[in-house]
Formats: C-alpha cells, structure tokens, sequence
C-alpha cells in the first residue's frame, strides 16, 4: 500500500497579522511557520496505519509552497515519512485552491496511491477545498473531517467515522480513496531529534512548473478565483462590563440579554 | 450559464437546516442583479417537509432529487444529484450553508462542473464585469479577504450560517422532480447510518447559544452548573481546548482552531482565558458574554457584555434568572 500526505506550512497560529504592501498577503517577516496542525493528524494516521500493519510499503509527503516549505516536508520526513515531493515555482504562487488541486492531480495521478490524507482545512486561508477537490479531480471516493478510521484487513477497504452537526456519520469506502481528517482522530506526536537528523538523508523531488509539461492544460480549466484584498475584520464596538454584586451583576446581564441584545 | 441562482437546501431526515433558508436570501440578493430566478435543490428520500419549508421561503421554484439510495448524505452520489440540477437551472451561481455537508460538497462540486468555490463566505455580491465578490474569515478571523470568482465559470459558494436572516415568501415556488441517475462508482462511498448524539443538550455547530466553560471548571462534574444553565437556554455545551484535553469535556465540545467555529447568536464564555485559538472558533458569534475573574483576560476584548467575577456564583445566579424570566 501506497499512502500520500499531503501539507501546507501556515503561519504559527499566534502570529499577530500585519497587512503586506500590496494588500494581499500578510507581512512574512519574522512570522513562524508551522505545518498546519490538520495536517499533522494527516501524517500522523499515515504513520500510525504503517506501525499498526505490515502491508504499507511507502508514505510519501506532498506540498505546494515557496522554498521554506521544504521545512514543513522534513517536520513530516522525521515523523515518519519516506520520501517528500516539493512542487515549487514562481507560476504557482497565483493558483487558487481548486487549481492547486489541479496542479497536485497532475502530479500524482499516474503514482498510484491507494490512500491519500490530507488535513479537514488550512489555518491560514481556511478554505478546507484542497481534499475533496483532489478526490473529484482523480476521480476517488473520499470522507471529509473524519475523526476514525479502521483500514480493513486487507487493505481494500476501510470504515471512516465524521463527526457533522449533532451527529456521528459512519462511512464505509472503497480504496483508492482521499480522506481529510478532524481534530479527534489521534494526537500528533514530535520529531525527535535524531530523526530530524535523519530526515535530511531522506529523499525530496523538487518539481516546478517546466518539469511538468501538462501543468498549464491541467490548471487552465476550472477555478480562477483571485485574492483580492485582505483587511481587518470587522470591529465590534467596546463591550460593557458589569460591576457590582454577584446578585445584581446576573440579574442585570440576564435583562441587557434581552431587551437590549435580543440574544434569549 | 444564465443568470440564476441555485441553492442546495441542505436536509437531514426530512428537516431543513436553518442555513438554506439564510442562503436563499443571499441567493434573493443576488438573483437582484443579475435579473434571474432563485431555484431551491432539494436531494434526499423522504423530503417533503423540508421541501415545503424551502418552497415557501421566497424561491420561484424547487428543483427535488428524490432517491433511496440519497436518503444519507454520500459525497459522491450528493455531488452527482447537485451537479445534475446545475446542468437542468444552468445558474450564475450556487450557494450552500458551510456546514460539514456544505464545506465537504461544495469544492467537489465545483470540481465536477468546471466552476471556481469559495467556502464559508460571510457576504457575497455581484462584482464588476460579471465576476461575483465574496468576503471570507481567514487567519483564525484575524482577517477578512475579498475574493473574486471569475464571470466565465459557475461559482459554488458556501454561505457561513447565522451571517444572513433566513428569508422568507410570498407564492410557494413550483416543485420539478428530477430523477437521479448514479455516476459510475458512486457506490463506492457508502453511508451506513447516521447516529443521533445522544441526551438532550445539544451540539454546538447545530446550537443558536452556546455556554462554554474553561479549565477553571476543574473537572467534568463541576460542568453540571453549565449544563444546567444551557438547559435553562435550550442551548449547546461547549468547551475550551483545555478543558477538553483535561478530560472534563469530550473533544466533540471543543471550540476554537483545532475544535469547531460555531457562529450562534449568542456566546457565554465562562472561565475561558480567550486564547487566540479559542477566539478563532467563536468570534463569529452575534453576541459574547464573558465570565472571569481576570479583569484583564483577552476574552473580555471580543466580549459584548462581561462580567469581572468568579463563576461558580455567577453561572448558578444566571440560571436562577434565566428561570424566572422563563417562567414569569
Ligand atoms: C495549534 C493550537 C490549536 C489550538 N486549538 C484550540 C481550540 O480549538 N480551542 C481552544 O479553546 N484552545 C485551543 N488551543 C489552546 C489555547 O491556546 C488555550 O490554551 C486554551 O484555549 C485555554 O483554555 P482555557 O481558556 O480554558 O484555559 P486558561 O487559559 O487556563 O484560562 C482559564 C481562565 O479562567 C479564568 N478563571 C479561573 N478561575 C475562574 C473562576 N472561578 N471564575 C471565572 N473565571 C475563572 C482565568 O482567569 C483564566 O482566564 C490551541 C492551541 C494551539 C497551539
Ligand atoms: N499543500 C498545499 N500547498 C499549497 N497550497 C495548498 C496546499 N494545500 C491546499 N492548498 C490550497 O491552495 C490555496 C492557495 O494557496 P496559497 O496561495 O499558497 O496560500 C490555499 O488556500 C489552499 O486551499
């Protein structure tokens, strides 16, 4: 069995966002770059299924991204991957998530993966399209956020748990198939430091856009939507806070709820 | 493509989530523009209550994908039904709520008919030239982003619930049947059973309030006094990251990056620091309250309406009001 993971490397959840120049990006100085925290249960359940079975021959890790995301590959290489593919290029810096998807697609689809795995969406841009847009691309059934996931024996198939509103889903699938998961399925562990120094020894293909002959046909058919700015959200106005009593303090939130806020 | 706007009002068991009717009045907003018709998808097996729900909320007409084999949500066969409806209305545009259903269809959608996606979209508009505008949360809601989705391609689009009042008609659109014909291999992702989360409280993506307690609950029996403010509320329990890893809520409870972003009317976070982590997952909220001790806690910097106190006097006393007012 052949398993794909694929990442993305996000600005550290903390970052304080200060607006680049050109209004559509955030300021990249200085700023820490993780892989993003979906992800690192995407690795994980790989590497996990590769301890837990004796039929998974490879866990390949893929990501999109500017040269510092070979970082986020070797993060993933000391958790347990095998090898990394880094697609980076210049000409890939103004696709959008459905054409990323494409550009991937082109990319692994004569590699034949029986799983791929992928975090349920990025903490950065948060668009969560990158999985199931991959599954309809390379034409595979997936299971989005999932919180469980049993491979059967044989590896031909597997149960997939999601957690949706108010209920639990339970799905069986066929493989080959894409699954994206939620917070939930497991704990992502550390790279130690011997296998980060091991990692390095590992192999990356880097591949840009002149080794990929198909890549222009592959993006030019869907998608094509443009980040046009970013800027603060929306300010909500000073809060109120209530001093007094405890008595009088919960009595008068209690009124403000309704009468003024409407809120019960 | 023509001038349209289709949107999937999403069921489970025959009810129709809130979201549908939120996005038909963003569809209404729309269909303004671009001077065309507001079609309702409805796809299921028995759906006739939430088709007459989506029917008489102001959409000229329903378009219904009736099938056994669609009676759970399954990607495949959902994205094979939605697509065909699009392929019938030939729309502008397609809006959905964000919901796990919505999120996890719409970019499979948009992939299957060549179209372009935005997902959880807070305000969508018509932009110049064709093109359609999209404002979006990114960054854990530490920013806002505009996007455009090019005026050539059918744009799918995923509407964050609770952003847009539910809309409400006139004359009761005309329902179409259309038959569903499975994709080859659409088989292969099944959909066994849906279990109902059991007890009376419930969840939180689904709740209109929420009450939330911290690591200062200190464990899984002192959250009874939130439980029993949320019952008084006929609201969902929530948790911090904390408290979940602490062990004293499951992880289904989790709000914030990592747990889950809810958007309910109204807020009440007690003994929650406001970590831009938890921030993430409920700044999205109409109305937060905030209970702690600390005057100086991040949360009371998102907060509407904040009490400086400890909450195991507060939480009871706002039960004990909530009650009177109830029941007055
Ligand atoms: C990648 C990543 C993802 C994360 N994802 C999430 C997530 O999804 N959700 C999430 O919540 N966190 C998340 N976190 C964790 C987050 O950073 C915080 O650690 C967490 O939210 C803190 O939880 P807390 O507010 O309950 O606890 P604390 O920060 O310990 O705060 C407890 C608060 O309770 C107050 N308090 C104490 N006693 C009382 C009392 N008697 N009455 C009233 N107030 C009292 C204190 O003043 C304090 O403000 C994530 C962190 C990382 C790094
Ligand atoms: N591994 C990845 N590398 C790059 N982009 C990705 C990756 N996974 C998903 N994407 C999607 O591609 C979009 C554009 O990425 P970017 O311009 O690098 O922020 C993002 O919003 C993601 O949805």
């Amino acid at each position: 069995m052949k398993i794909l993971v694929i990442v993305k490397q996000v600005p550290d959840s903390t970052t304080v966002i200060k607006f680049a120049a050109s209004g559509r990006d955030i300021e990249r100085g200085g700023v820490k770059l993780v892989v993003n925290p979906f992800d690192e249960f995407a690795i994980e359940l790989a590497v996990r299924l590769r301890e837990a079975r004796s039929d998974v021959e490879t866990i390949t890790v893929l990501t999109v991204g500017p040269a510092s995301a070979a970082e986020a590959l070797r993060t993933c290489l000391a958790i347990g991957a095998d090898n990394a593919i880094h697609l980076q290029d210049a000409a890939f810096d103004s696709l959008d998530e459905l054409q990323t998807a494409a550009l991937i697609a082109a990319v692994v689809r004569e590699r034949g993966y029986d799983l791929i795995v992928r975090g349920k969406q990025e903490i950065d841009l948060d668009s969560g399209q990158l999985g199931p847009a991959l599954a309809e691309l390379l034409n595979l059934p997936h299971v989005g956020a999932v919180t469980k996931f049993e491979l059967a024996a044989d590896g031909k198939s597997a149960v997939a748990n999601r957690r949706v509103e108010g209920a639990e889903e339970i799905v069986p699938l066929q493989l080959p198939a894409l699954v994206t998961v939620d917070k939930g399925l497991c704990e992502a562990r550390y790279p130690s430091l011997p296998n980060l120094m091991k990692a390095k020894k590992k192999p990356m293909t880097a591949l840009a856009a002149a080794d990929l002959p198909g890549f222009a046909d592959a993006v030019g058919g869907l998608g094509g939507s443009t980040l046009e700015r970013l800027e603060p959200p929306p300010q909500r106005p000073p809060g109120k806070i209530l001093k007094g009593e405890p008595e009088q303090v919960a009595a008068e939130l209690v009124a403000l709820l309704r009468s003024e806020a409407k809120a019960i | 493509m023509g001038d349209d706007i289709l949107v999937f009002a999403e069921q489970r068991e025959n009810r129709l989530h809130a979201g549908a009717l939120q996005c038909v009045t963003a569809a209404r907003s729309l269909a303004g523009k671009t001077g065309g018709q507001v079609v309702a998808c409805v796809i299921g097996d028995a759906t006739d209550q939430a088709v007459a729900a989506v029917q008489n909320a102001g959409v000229d007409r329903v378009i219904v994908v009736r099938d056994a084999s669609l009676r759970l949500y399954s990607p495949l066969r959902y994205r094979t039904a939605l697509a065909a409806a699009i392929t019938k209305v030939g729309p502008r545009a397609v809006l959905m709520p964000a919901t796990f259903m919505g999120r996890d269809l719409a970019p499979r959608v948009a992939v299957c008919i060549r179209g372009a996606c935005a997902t959880d979209v807070v305000d969508v508009s018509c932009g110049q030239n064709g093109a359609i505008d999209a404002r979006r949360p990114v960054y854990n809601g530490k920013a806002s982003c505009h996007v455009t989705l090019p005026a050539n391609r059918v744009a799918v689009i995923s509407i964050r619930p609770n952003v847009y009042a539910p809309s409400s008609g006139a004359a009761p659109g005309a329902v179409e049947p259309l038959a569903f014909a499975a994709a080859p291999g659409d088989d292969r992702v099944g959909a066994r059973e849906l279990m109902r989360a059991g007890g009376e409280i419930k969840d939180v993506a689904e709740a209109d309030v929420i009450v939330a307690g911290g690591r200062s609950l200190k464990s899984e029996e002192n959250f009874k006094i939130i439980y029993d403010l949320a019952r008084e509320l006929d609201a969902a329990v929530g948790a911090s990251r904390a408290a979940c890893d602490a062990g004293y809520q499951p992880h289904s409870r989790q709000v914030g990056l990592t747990g889950k972003t809810v958007t309910p009317k109204l807020y009440i976070a007690c003994g929650i620091s406001g970590a831009i982590q938890h921030l993430a997952g409920m700044r999205g909220s109409k109305v937060i309250v905030a209970i702690n001790t600390d005057a100086e806690a991040p949360i009371f910097k998102a907060a509407d309406y904040g009490i400086v106190g400890d909450l195991f006097k507060i939480v009871p006393l706002l039960t004990q009001e909530v009650h009177k007012l109830r029941h007055a």
